[in-house]
């Protein structure tokens, strides 16, 4: 007996793209066009249920079961350690995770790094596999203020092209990971649908 | 099918505590503390490594049990021994210390398939007294332990790759791989692997195709045995092959499993073989045991969840107690839960409201 599938896409840009492979895939959902303030839409004939999430929640509606599957940045994934099963990396929303600091500035080493970020989590495990000392500076968003006001010494963040960076006359130092969109699926859900999960997986597959 | 839902804890542990005495597995009972001494030893063990801690009254560090299991093998003397418990055990759970009840069992002594099989059906059997919409995940650390020693990674790489493998993730799993020079067959391998799922008739032939060495061969031996098993006993069903349970190398070396309740997101029950914990612990011989997670039930479904009370029956100062208590266990013996108060409780949900005068009861509201 086939089921609704329930999917969690990220809010923005790549959410958008996200559906629109969706929709090329037979997993349509037309409702979703009309200019709603809805959050849900289904579509019965397709057996999907869309929901538009903050693209940082979106593991954690997956890791809850409130979404069978869905698709998000391996930033957020090395982020919150979410206990989901990776199934494919979908090659898009590339960029990559880097250190990041004032051009040409000296790399103070000899002292408590400040760093800030949204990152938290993957700042420290890096700075603590190179065996160096750290302080955190979480922020949520405008990083790249923080080392032009020298309230840190560098900033851990996503780059895409590098503009904003140069733009702030600011450089990547080192490159800690490659980033591109992950489908993910609830552990639990991946068990009682197994069937439509694979088949959605392979879908996707033959698209990227 | 059954579709009735065990979901509260009250009626669950009956349930099980008599599944697991018909099998002749005793009930366990000790105390809410240990030495933290055996946590400190055994920390990768528990799932979580923070633990209440206090001192007695002679200055000794005691802990609030985050587990179970541990203590039961300490105390093991005289084996075979089969028992269980139900006990609260505290651990952080979403940034917070909760107390959690566990229903385990364990049987301690040397392992064969007759107890293999009834391990494995007692753990079937529990799940299905919650819910017969249930799938138990099986899957060997002897295999996967076998693939390990091929991929012949560094050791902090055997960590990452046992996580991949739980994640499923055949894209970071070729990276790791890539990253140490690991043959392409190999990989492809590993990749199969990881990604295997589906009921254990289906899935044996294609774990037996992946064995890639002796461990893996006897491991996947192991499997078909216990498959045989639990076919010709009439148990396997719902049971599915999945080597992405995995659990520590260091205290598990068999079979581990969890279970699944549709509905839920998580597991609901997990166990395994840990003959290496009891070798670790200086004892020569072997264990397997499993623990459901009732706090994981909370959250189901129930049919009758949208009512707080079947009838809200509401009397007068002045009404009659006899007659009263008479017509209260009237609508009782029709099967309704009854609150019978002068006045309704702020935000009662009721699914009927009577008033008891001197005419009897008179329906105010909802008649269905």
């Amino acid at each position: 007996m086939k089921e609704m599938i329930n999917i969690a896409l990220p809010k923005g840009r790549l959410g958008e793209k996200v559906y629109n492979i969706f929709e090329s895939l037979g997993y349509g959902c037309p409702s979703i066009h009309e200019n709603s303030r809805k959050l849900i839409f289904e579509d019965e004939k397709n057996l999907v249920r869309y929901f538009w999430v903050k693209p940082s929640d979106v593991a954690i509606y997956v890791e809850k079961g409130a979404a069978d599957v869905g698709v998000v940045g391996k930033d957020i994934l090395l982020e919150y350690e979410p206990d989901i099963y990776e199934l494919l990396d979908l090659g898009i929303g590339k960029c990559r995770m880097c250190v990041a600091g004032e051009k040409g500035a000296r790399r103070h080493e000899d002292r408590t790094i400040r760093v800030a970020t949204k990152f938290p989590h993957i700042a420290l495990s890096y700075y603590q596999s190179r065996g160096l000392d750290i302080e955190i500076i979480k922020l949520n968003g405008s990083i790249e203020l923080a080392p032009l006001l020298r309230m840190s010494d560098v900033i851990v963040d996503i780059v895409e092209t590098g503009t904003t960076l140069k733009e702030n006359n600011l450089e990547v130092i080192d490159e800690i990971v490659n980033i591109s969109a992950r489908f993910i699926s609830n552990k639990s859900s991946f068990k009682f649908k197994t069937a439509q999960i694979n088949e959605m997986k392979n879908r996707l597959l033959g698209a990227v | 099918m059954n579709n009735e839902i065990t979901y509260s804890q009250e009626l669950l542990i009956p349930k099980l505590r008599s599944i697991y005495e018909q099998r002749g597995y005793k009930k366990y009972k000790m105390s809410k503390f240990e030495e933290y001494d055996l946590y400190l030893e055994n920390k990768s063990f528990l799932k979580s490594e923070n633990i209440i801690t206090f001192n007695d009254l002679n200055g000794r560090l005691l802990a609030l049990k985050p587990d179970v299991t541990l203590s039961i093998v300490k105390n093991s003397a005289a084996t075979p021994q089969k028992v269980y418990y139900t006990e609260n055990v505290y651990r952080v759970k979403s940034g917070q210390y909760k107390e959690i009840m566990q229903v385990g069992l364990e049987y301690i002594g040397k392992i064969d398939m007759y107890t293999l099989c009834e391990v494995i059906s007692l753990a079937a059997d529990s799940l299905s007294a919650v819910c017969e919409n249930y799938i138990l995940d099986i899957s060997h650390m002897g295999f996967i332990s076998g693939f390990l020693d091929e991929l012949k990674l560094p050791a902090s790489a055997c960590d990452e790759m046992l996580e991949l493998i739980s994640r499923k993730d055949a894209h970071e799993i070729k990276g790791l791989c890539e990253k140490y020079g690991v043959d392409r067959e190999l990989t492809e391998k590993t990749v199969s692997m990881a990604t295997l799922y589906g009921s254990m008739d289906k899935m044996l032939p294609a774990c037996e195709a992946l064995s890639v060495n002796q461990k893996t061969k006897d491991a996947a031996a192991e499997l078909r045995a216990l498959y045989t098993a639990l076919a010709a006993i009439g148990c396997e069903k719902n049971i599915n092959l999945d080597f992405s349970i995995t659990s520590d190398l260091s205290y598990y070396n068999g079979i581990i499993f969890q279970g699944f309740i549709n509905g839920v997101s998580g597991s609901v029950l997990s166990g395994g073989r840990y003959g290496n914990l009891l070798s670790k612990m200086g004892k020569h011989t072997d264990a397997i045991g499993f623990a459901v997670y009732l706090d994981m039930l909370e959250y189901l479904e129930s049919g009758d969840g949208d009512y707080d009370v079947d009838v809200m029956l509401l009397y007068g100062e002045s009404s009659d107690t006899v007659a009263l208590t008479k017509a209260v266990k009237m609508l009782n013996g029709n099967g309704n839960t009854v609150l019978a108060s002068t006045e309704i409780p702020q935000r009662l949900r009721y699914k009927q409201l009577l008033q008891f005068n001197e005419r009897g009861l008179e329906i105010i509201e909802g008649n269905d």
